[in-house]
């Protein structure tokens, strides 16, 4: 059935077209820069979304992380850096991970379910993501960030906490996903 | 397009009872201003926003001249990538495919991400009567499905709710809800979480739609702003996306252009918080692809009426349009309402009923959706051409014909416009002939002070 339901619809096109002109793509939009992103630009684009943005060099990265999650446990998934964050015991009220690729001029991270990422579900059913991102992953424009990315992968775009505004138009922060973002940008 | 709102009377007559309804214009008229300020804010931000418009155009124009070469490789790369695609001429056909995969899981219940493919072609109504029940999971369409009733607006399906109809529904209707539930949104939402979570984690079964599906790679994308995408989309062990024919990019660079487009046009942010890509089977999921055709192809052979499958279902048009405002979405009598609604709906359905001939009168012709929509579809010049082809007395024909001459030129329209604005006063508040039935109320949409492209060139708008 599936397979004369296929050659049905493709005959309809083919006769839907017939003789339409030719229509050429225009690109005259700014592409990917190849560049490196406004850390800055990023940090603020971050915040607008109400997530909790920490900006801070590689030296006290750890530090930071011990001091934000305290009181926390957090699920780690495997390949997180070692270093920078180490699993407690107990039932984890949160996620931490780190990102593929973020975008300054519209505050998004992204997720590609490599090392340190963890699953697709890992950071969306628990309340809290923090996620590390590192000033050499964010990248200037949407452009630079889809010439960057795999797309054989998982990818999961994320600008600010889960919200919605669908009772009488109140944006309410947190409706299925982590209704908080934390967000640590390392420098340097 | 399936019988899904047969029976509902005609475009006047809705919009005659919509106008009367004050709840509904007072929170159609906080939605539409709020977001469309909002949207010109962000648009105004990127300097390339002409381009970028320019370029959603024509990929989506390639696309569709060559719809059969895409569609041959997006099934190539989805099978490749461990997922089966299905080919559904009509919405029947398509529900029956749905039906049978849910069947063959062993399952009774699914859960949904919203989908207007799948409203327009009635699944949930469909799979109801094979004893599956689907359970909507987006916040607003939660609400229409426990409130029984159909959604009036693209982007926010139950802005015809206020917040104390909303608690009551969940009291009423949603097993579970706290007794002491207030009317705060947040509450509100909080309540949906719970409920909606202990669904996401059991369920075995998922169905969504797509934004986009990428040819090239066989990638589908999902926007939305909840959360419930995601769960839908990666908790269940399957996932099946039903997707028109016309959603599909050929190269994954073309996702550059549409996800600048889109969110910025739907709800006025940068960025919706989360968009989902996946390729495939993934992460241990089975993945069925139903690729919809249900009227796309009839729309794809009219020459003027074909740039509507050009739509990206960003409703920026639904919140410009002065028709649109008064009369509410239900009036439209379809899953599409508003400018684009009016010009897809009797295309996909064929004109063939006294509602869908009368949506392309829906309009002042303004042209005020033409110039906010990020892929340019001249909504006024498709409900011009529409006009001519619904059956209606020849006077009105006639009258037709000088407003197609008038909109065939810019020019004619800015003059004809400010002419008409200069004489508004003297337009009658009743018209005569078939849309006498909704003028009758005196919500007429009158013909602006000022002439919208007026407006456009003194605010710099975007
Ligand atoms: S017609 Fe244009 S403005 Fe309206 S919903 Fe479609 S893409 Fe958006």
């Amino acid at each position: 059935m599936s397979a004369a339901a296929r050659e049905v619809i493709l005959r309809r096109i083919r006769s839907a077209v017939e003789g339409a002109p030719e229509a050429g793509i225009e690109r005259g939009y700014r592409g990917a820069t190849g560049e490196r992103g406004d850390v800055d630009l990023f940090a603020e684009r971050v915040r607008d979304y109400k997530a909790i943005v920490h900006v801070v060099p590689r030296a006290e990265v750890a530090a930071t992380l011990a001091r934000i999650t305290e009181g926390r446990v957090l699920t780690v998934p495997a390949g997180f850096p070692s270093d920078m964050y180490a699993a407690s015991e107990g039932e984890p009220d949160g996620v931490i991970s780190t990102c593929a690729v973020a975008v300054a001029e519209t505050g998004t991270i992204v997720l590609d379910a490599d090392p340190g990422q963890g699953t697709r579900a890992q950071t969306l059913i628990p309340d809290y993501h923090l996620c590390v991102v590192r000033d050499d992953q964010i990248v200037p424009n949407v452009p630079d960030a889809v010439a960057r990315l795999d797309p054989a992968r998982p990818l999961t775009w994320i600008s600010g906490p889960s919200a919605t505004s669908d009772i009488e138009l109140n944006r309410v922060e947190g409706v299925h996903g982590p209704r908080t973002l934390e967000v640590v940008i390392v420098i340097g | 397009m399936s019988g899904v709102y047969i029976g509902m009377p005609a475009f006047p007559q809705n919009a005659a009872k919509a106008v009367q309804n004050s709840q509904l214009r007072f929170n159609l008229r906080k939605a539409t201003h709020t977001i469309r300020g909002r949207r010109a804010a962000v648009v105004g931000e990127l300097a390339d926003w002409a381009e970028l418009r320019q370029a959603g155009k024509t990929i989506k124009d390639h696309t569709l001249r060559h719809l059969d070469r895409y569609l041959i490789e997006l099934e190539e790369k989805v099978t490749a990538a461990g997922g089966v695609v299905h080919w559904a001429r009509d919405a029947a056909e398509a529900n029956r495919i749905v039906a049978r995969l849910v069947k063959d899981t062993g399952e009774t219940e699914v859960v949904k991400v919203k989908s207007m493919a799948t409203m327009e072609i009635g699944l949930n109504e469909a799979l109801a009567e094979e004893g599956i029940e689907a359970f909507e999971t987006d916040l607003a369409e939660l609400i229409v499905q426990l409130g029984d009733d159909f959604p009036s607006h693209i982007l926010v399906p139950a802005i015809h709710r206020n917040r104390a109809e909303i608690r009551e529904l969940f009291l009423k209707k949603m097993a579970g809800a706290p007794k002491d539930l207030t009317d705060e949104p947040r509450a509100l939402a909080e309540a949906a979480r719970l409920y909606l979570r202990k669904r996401f984690l059991e369920a075995k079964v998922a169905i969504s739609g797509a934004n986009f599906m990428i040819a090239e790679t066989g990638t589908l994308v999902v926007l939305e702003s909840e959360g419930n995408g995601r769960m839908c989309l990666t908790l269940p062990k399957t996932l099946i996306s039903v997707v028109g024919i016309e959603k599909l990019l050929p190269a994954w660079q073309d996702l550059e252009v549409f996800l600048q487009l889109l969110p910025r046009s739907s709800t006025g942010e940068r960025m919706n918080p989360y968009t989902s890509m996946w390729t495939g089977a993934t992460e241990g999921q089975e993945f069925h692809l139903v690729l919809l055709d249900n009227g796309r192809t009839s729309v794809l052979a009219d020459k003027v009426g074909r740039q509507a499958l050009r739509c990206i279902r960003c409703s920026a048009c639904l919140n410009v349009c002065p028709v649109y405002e008064r009369a509410g979405g239900h009036s439209y009598g379809s899953v599409y309402p508003g400018p684009i609604g009016a010009i897809l709906t009797p295309q996909l359905r064929g004109m063939d009923t006294e509602l869908d001939r009368s949506l392309p009168y829906a309009s002042s012709l303004c042209g005020a959706c033409y110039e906010v929509c990020p892929v340019a579809i001249d909504i006024p010049s498709v409900l011009v051409d529409l006009r001519a082809k619904a059956r209606h007395p020849r006077t009105e024909k006639a009258g037709m014909a000088a407003a197609g001459w008038v909109f065939s030129r810019s020019k004619r329209l800015a003059k004809a416009q400010r002419f008409g604005g200069r004489m508004r006063r003297l337009v009658p508040k009743r018209l005569p002939g078939p849309l006498s039935g909704w003028t009758d109320t005196r919500d007429m949409p009158e013909i602006p002070a000022e002439s919208f492209r007026d407006w456009w060139v003194r605010e710099g708008n975007r």
